[in-house]
């Protein structure tokens, strides 16, 4: 299957995932089967992406500060996040400690 | 419609960046600026779209991507369902065009304003305002970053900022103790996953991840 063809039913499923009950379900209720793990997609699709993306180092698991400062860097990252709201702070905090590491490593 | 573009505007601090940042990413890996800034027209979601480059770059099958991709966009089934008995009152032709812009942001604002008010029109301007707001800031902040692209040394490190992105997002989702299981099997799941065949180790660790949230609500109501 070509590039374009994959971008393009991704595309037209999100549609229909955003269209599905505003344009064709209407205001019947959601099945509790349906809605309750839909409340757990955030967390878990958010922690699928961000650890994987901080605990590796060249393809292997790291959490040393010299060999992965990026592990480091988000831990700062997350006490922001977990004190203050809003996502620049957390995103200079994040990047700051990072450059920080990296100069000094 | 001023109202909604004033609603998003505090949350765009995030957009920017990240928009930025994914069009760079997208110009620098093998799915190149052009299919990567069209994802942002046809797809427009932040984090499916970064998944789905992701995904391109590791060689990754058609199937994966599309499952991998519409998990992420699956919460917009409850945005939806939250938003209909609201936009049953709208024209047919709002009621079909109105999802195309739905994003967390935008669902966000609306949500709470639908609250206070009632006036149909005010309502249908209210979410477009606010919705073509994140959908212009996107197509110029990701159609900026891949002109950018090649120009970033790499040495600033400037992918991390999308990791981190999500990790602004994740805490505040973090709301109970299942979604806190969710997050933790889920991480856990995908980095122990993240060289299984196929590059389905995002997929895994979600699915991972939302099954013990469901579990876990289950078995802390009975206790």
């Amino acid at each position: 299957m070509g590039d374009w063809v994959i971008v393009v039913v991704i595309g037209v499923g999100t549609y229909l995932l955003r269209l599905s009950f505003v344009g064709v379900l209407g205001t019947r209720p959601m099945p509790q089967w349906a809605e309750q793990p839909l409340r757990y997609v955030a967390p878990a699709v958010l922690a699928a992406l961000v650890v994987p993306a901080v605990v590796l180092s060249d393809g292997r698991a790291d959490i040393t500060p010299l060999g992965n400062p990026r592990f480091v860097a988000a831990l700062v990252a997350a006490v922001i996040a977990w004190r203050l709201k809003g996502v620049a702070g957390v995103i200079i905090a994040g990047m700051g400690a990072l450059w920080i590491l990296q100069a000094i490593g | 419609m001023f109202d909604g573009m004033r609603s998003v505007a505090p949350l765009l601090v995030g957009v920017i960046p990240f928009g930025l940042i994914f069009g760079v990413t997208a110009a620098g890996s093998a799915v190149g600026g052009g299919l990567g800034y069209a994802t942002s027209l046809i797809i427009f979601g932040g984090a499916a779209q970064l998944a789905a480059v992701q995904l391109f770059t590791e060689g990754a099958a058609a199937a994966v991507i599309i499952a991998t991709a519409l998990v992420i966009n699956a919460r917009h089934l409850m945005y939806s369902a939250a938003l209909a008995p609201h936009f049953r009152e709208f024209p047919r032709v709002w009621r079909l065009g109105l999802p195309y812009i739905l994003t967390d942001q935008v669902f966000a604002v609306t949500i709470i304003k639908y609250e206070t008010e009632r006036d149909p029109v005010y309502r249908r301007w209210f979410y477009v305002g606010g919705g073509m707001a994140l959908w212009i800031i996107w197509q110029i902040t990701t159609a900026t970053g891949v002109v950018l692209g090649a120009s970033i040394p790499e040495s600033w490190s400037l992918d991390f900022a999308i990791p981190l992105m999500f990790l602004a997002l994740l805490v505040p989702a973090l709301r109970n103790r299942p979604s806190i299981l969710a997050a933790v099997v889920g991480g856990v799941m995908a980095l122990v996953a993240h060289d299984v065949a196929y590059n389905l180790g995002l997929m895994i660790g979600a699915v991972a991840g939302i099954s013990a949230g469901v579990l876990g609500e289950r078995v802390g109501r009975r206790g």
